[in-house]
């Protein structure tokens, strides 16, 4: 590979095979031929449309509305962008709590699972697509029961520092349960799954060859991995960077089961607006804030990876 | 050659049980760290199912922290919440057909992106990758703000209202998107040769579909119904926000969480956990065989 002649050949070859034949144009298609994806894809697509793309319009276009329920006239749209500014100015608090318990959470999360997904990736051998099952075990358990048995692992006089207490190791009126701590651990163990996949897809693919030929080439084990492992497994985190952190900005159960009053995060809000309140135009503001900043990511992500990169896919749909 | 190795102090000879053991012991942190990691995914499953089997005394039917071995009651009872019966229902009505439709429609999406090319494709490739990478509170309120339109309309003598029909409507609509990368995956692996081979022996392009195309991708299409169906039944954000006065199971066990949850929750978890741990495990295996042969 080391003639660059050779390797642009084969990527020309891997690139050609990749392609559809169609869009080559070698084979002249009929019009009737032509208009086969049109059709698959028009059910779906049009589903797509009413139930994804026009209500994120819509909650763009009740974001700029003003007025309220018991108003006379209800809500009306006016161009009413002070839904954003006083959102922004009242909340601001909230957006960087979510901010800083979420970026801590995605940190622990790929902490936590990266040394795992290596493992498996590397010497899972036979064990691992038994190990990787493993991983997705939990999800068949609703995520509300699990974070609701949280409250009992980390309560006052839970599984663990009850006993603890017991032992007089632990001060009595020491807590967890309704600490910042206790959120931000119930958002790592929520995620850490959508974490470890799309790790576990990235490192998987690296061809292990390379690690050896590093070594051949007289890397130490720890060089090898940082100068080879770990730039080939970047899309893999940034995959989970979107996975974790997207998600984790706008959780409200972790804050409502596990924490307090004063751990309440943006996705607290918006939902105390839109259930309680029925202050749609307030809550649809924040909403598209959140958006916006997730669009982004997103778009970064799309950006340098594309976005029919399989780590992401891999990762979101749980391998 | 033998006086050479004399020749050498004993400190400077390697010493094979002292590297042996040091190897070992640095290779076993990773192993253990991840079976570590393993049983602290799944510790609160555990907890669940050791707590369907909790006797309470004089608390009310609530779970409580203290365990007291053991008692059947609560499978016994397994049917005596009417609010959780109901809340069941909605949800395993509402996850088969929203797995169903959604399998359908994300199927054609993932076969047409994984095959052809035609302009748009990339627009397409785009908004599936939105679906998936949005936070579900956004999905969730744009869903709200979008069926608040359409609150009180009548079509045909059948009134728009929220409940289980919003929620399927909206599980439909975000099961697509998962679906159809499952299946462009599967696509994108296939041989095209295959399918060319059956037009060659004079197959119709709608047979040369149903007798090649569709069994190669089928694990893709399963796997991709699978999904849909876990998804639907662990939704608990966008069904929170489109239920109106109907639940499902995750929003009727957030609702009670406050008070105390009634340990028929921990019996129906554990019995969906088993038929999960079943169907995954039948797949599983099944997908081994079909890949061996």
């Amino acid at each position: 590979m080391s003639d660059p002649g050779v390797a642009t050949d084969l990527a020309e070859a891997t690139e050609a095979l990749r392609t559809p034949p169609q869009r080559g144009g070698g084979r002249t298609l009929g019009r009737r031929q032509r208009s086969v994806p049109y059709a698959l894809l028009a059910p779906g697509g049009v589903y797509l449309l009413i139930g994804f793309l026009i209500p994120l319009a819509i909650v763009v276009y009740t974001s700029l509305q003003s007025g309220g329920l018991l108003d006379p006239n209800g809500f009306q749209f006016t161009w009413n962008w002070s839904n954003y500014t006083d959102s922004l100015t009242t909340y601001g608090s909230f957006y960087v709590r979510s901010v800083q318990y979420s970026g801590i959470a995605t940190l622990a999360a790929i902490m936590l699972g990266y040394p795992m997904a290596y493992w498996i990736a590397f010497y899972g051998g036979r064990w691992k697509s038994t190990l990787f099952f493993l991983i997705l075990l939990p999800f068949f358990v609703s995520f509300v029961i699990r974070t609701v048995q949280w409250k009992f692992i980390l309560g006052d006089n839970g599984l663990i520092f009850g006993p603890l207490k017991d032992l007089g190791w632990l001060p009595d009126d020491f807590r967890v349960l309704a600490t910042p701590l206790a959120v931000i651990w119930g958002i790592t163990y929520n995620f850490l799954p959508f974490t470890v996949l799309p790790l576990y897809v990235a490192l998987e693919r690296i061809d292990k060859r390379l690690v050896e030929a590093a070594k051949d080439l007289y890397a130490s084990k720890f060089e090898a991995f940082r100068k080879v492992v770990l730039p080939l497994s970047f899309p893999g985190v940034f995959a989970a960077v979107i996975l974790t952190f997207v998600p984790a900005t706008g959780d409200y159960v972790n804050s409502e089961v596990l924490g307090s009053p004063d751990t309440q995060m943006i996705g607290n809000v918006i939902q105390d607006k839109f259930l309680e309140q029925s202050n749609y135009p307030d809550a649809a503001a924040m909403s598209v804030i959140l958006m916006l900043g997730m669009l982004v990511l997103a778009l970064i992500y799309a950006k340098v990876l594309g976005t029919e990169d399989e780590t992401l896919a891999a990762g979101a749909s749980g391998g | 050659m033998s006086t050479v190795t004399f020749d050498r102090p004993a400190s400077e000879m390697p010493d094979p049980v002292v590297r042996k053991s040091r190897r070992r012991w640095t290779f076993y942190i990773l192993p253990v760290f991840t079976i570590g990691m393993i049983v602290y995914l799944t510790a609160p499953v555990f907890l669940m199912i050791v707590y369907s089997f909790n006797k309470l005394s004089g608390t009310g039917e609530r779970q409580v922290a203290r365990f007291t071995c053991c008692t059947l009651e609560w499978w016994k009872d397994i049917a005596a919440v009417p609010a959780l019966n109901d809340a069941l229902k909605t949800s395993l009505l509402v996850a088969p057909i929203s797995a169903l439709i959604a399998t359908a429609l994300g199927t054609m999406i993932g076969l047409v992106l994984g095959r052809y090319g035609f302009r748009g494709r990339g627009a397409t490739n785009f908004v599936i990758f939105l679906a998936i990478a949005v936070p579900e509170i956004v999905l969730a309120s744009a869903l709200l703000s979008w069926f608040v339109q359409w609150n009180g309309w009548e079509l045909f003598g059948f009134t728009w209202k929220f409940g289980r029909q919003t929620i399927l409507f909206s599980h439909i609509g975000f099961s697509i998107a998962f679906v159809a990368i499952t299946v462009r995956a599967r696509v994108q692996g296939l041989d095209r040769s295959l399918e060319n081979a059956a037009q060659d022996l004079f197959a119709t392009p709608i047979v040369a579909f149903f007798k090649v195309t569709l069994p190669l991708i089928l694990p893709g299409v399963v796997a991709g119904f699978l999904l849909a169906f876990v998804l639907s039944m662990d939704d608990f954000v966008i069904a929170n926000f489109v239920k109106g006065q109907d639940n499902t199971f995750p929003t009727w066990v957030y609702g009670t969480a406050r008070l105390g949850v009634p340990p028929q929750v921990n019996v129906w978890g554990t019995v969906l956990f088993g038929i999960g741990l079943l169907v995954a495990t039948f797949n599983l295996f099944g997908s081994r065989r079909s890949a061996r042969r």
